[in-house]
């Protein structure tokens, strides 16, 4: 499983698009956000907690076809679910990678970011926190939405739309934390919240992600 | 004999044929009553005037949105459990008949909403939620025309219906909690206390009667159809191997 994790690592690295992209993405969305709105700092601060949280989540989206793509492609998927390891863990491995190469590097820079978009100094921590607990489950489930695509020629636009409504609890959630952090308010409901709905899909998705991919590989 | 008969295809074509042009037939009836006596003889509500009269539409649309969303998981499970194709069938057959429903519902619920609340849309959690239930069932949709193999579509749907419903229900909460709301409450209980008037429930009761026949029409109609064109495809298949 180790082996597995430090392969897509490397190949994320080194095959570019993935690791920087996502970053990329992200930070347009936060520059286009005031040129679209306008540069007032009080509106600013009162729709940051929600762009960062959607902007993120779209970053997350653009990669999710490279999770499996490559591999169903060159035929090592084949060899992946022929191996010892359960197809279940290998999802999660896969799952845990793209959550290294997206999820984390967005956390650790949506404070830069939150700069730019004028959010309150009491938003930073919970912005952090929500965007650790949340982007996993974000990366499981896009898991699950590539393991159903996977086989598709052009799945990614069906892909956006399978997931997109997944998304949304983790959503809610994970920007109504940093909106109740940012006004100095209670965040322990949605903060649970987002980490049940983290667990409960890093815990289950993988067997049905699985599932779809052993039924795409058949 | 068990249920599990009506899964062969033949038995089922056999017995539908048979059912189908009575549930047409009350399914009509109960709409055409349901919808005159609804329209034309029942006063207008004190306080809405005779807006009212669209809750004869939206609530029983509303309430099969949900249902044959409900159906398709049945379906869903029973494919994945027990292989019959009959079952797949009827979850791929319900689900236009279902995203349809879901539309009246946002449809009648914005054409309702207008004079009452002064708003087309609210993004209130009702109405969020059902507009996702949209996006659910859109995803469905694609997902099965985007497959060619029939068995692998059938899979797959399969378990995006059941990962869907999971999250259809995480939805409806987080949805809650993001937003208190604009809509009413519950129009409809099974213990009395918070039903509207019976002057307005009975007809009620008759469309939603109506609704529910008419999805079981659509979707007989549309799974026989579904039989068909997977035993022509089969035939034309065998004769390019001929």
């Amino acid at each position: 499983m180790i082996a597995l994790l430090i392969r897509d690592l490397r190949l994320a690295m080194r095959a570019g698009g993935g690791f920087g992209l996502g970053l990329a993405f992200f930070l347009l969305v936060a520059v286009l956000v005031p040129l679209g709105v306008g540069p007032e700092g009080d509106t600013l601060a009162l729709i940051a907690p929600g762009i960062l949280w959607v902007g993120a989540l779209l970053a997350c989206l653009l990669s999710l076809d490279r999770i499996f793509a490559l591999d169903y492609e060159d035929g090592s998927l084949d060899l992946l679910a022929t191996a010892p390891l359960p197809l279940e863990g290998a999802v999660a491995v896969k799952a845990l990678a793209h959550w290294a190469v997206t999820g984390l590097p967005l956390t650790l820079a949506a404070p830069v970011l939150g700069v730019l978009l004028n959010l309150p100094a009491a938003g930073y921590p919970w912005l952090v926190a929500s965007l650790l607990l949340g982007t996993p489950a974000l990366s499981v489930i896009g898991a699950f939405g590539a393991a159903l695509t996977v086989g598709l020629k052009r799945g990614g636009l069906l892909l956006s739309l399978l997931v997109l409504p997944l998304y949304v609890p983790t959503l809610v959630f994970g920007a109504e934390v940093v909106k109740r952090g940012a006004a100095g308010m209670d965040t322990g409901t949605p903060l649970l919240m987002l980490a049940g709905i983290t667990a409960g899909a890093a815990a289950l998705l993988p067997f049905a992600s699985a599932l779809a991919l052993r039924v795409n590989l058949r | 004999m068990s249920i599990w008969e009506y899964a062969n295809p033949k038995r089922f074509m056999q017995t539908s044929a048979w059912v189908l042009p009575w549930v047409t037939g009350l399914a009509a009836l109960a709409l055409v009553g349901g919808l005159v006596w609804g329209f034309f003889f029942t006063p207008d509500d004190y306080k809405q005037g005779s807006t009212v009269k669209i809750i004869y539409l939206h609530v029983p649309a509303a309430l099969m949105a949900i249902n044959a969303w409900l159906m398709m998981l049945v379906a869903s499970l029973i494919w994945l459990v027990r292989r019959h194709h009959v079952s797949a069938l009827a979850a791929k057959a319900a689900a236009p008949v279902g995203i349809t429903f879901t539309l009246i519902a946002l449809v009648t619920g914005a054409i309702w909403g207008q004079p009452m609340w002064g708003t087309w849309w609210a993004w209130d959690p009702r109405l969020t939620s059902f507009l996702i239930l949209f996006l659910f069932y859109l995803g469905y949709i694609a997902l099965w025309e985007a497959i060619d193999d029939p068995d692998a579509a059938a899979d797959l749907t399969s378990v995006l219906c059941i990962v869907g419903s999971v999250f259809a229900v995480l939805s409806r909460y987080a949805v809650n909690f993001w937003n208190q709301g604009l809509h009413q409450g519950a129009s409809l209980s099974l213990d009395k206390e918070e039903n509207v008037a019976d002057v307005f429930y009975f007809p009620l009761l008759v469309c939603i009667a109506g609704f529910v026949l008419l999805f079981v029409t659509l979707v007989l109609l549309r799974t026989r159809t579904e039989i068909r064109a997977r035993r022509l495809a089969a035939l034309l298949a065998r004769e390019r191997v001929a």
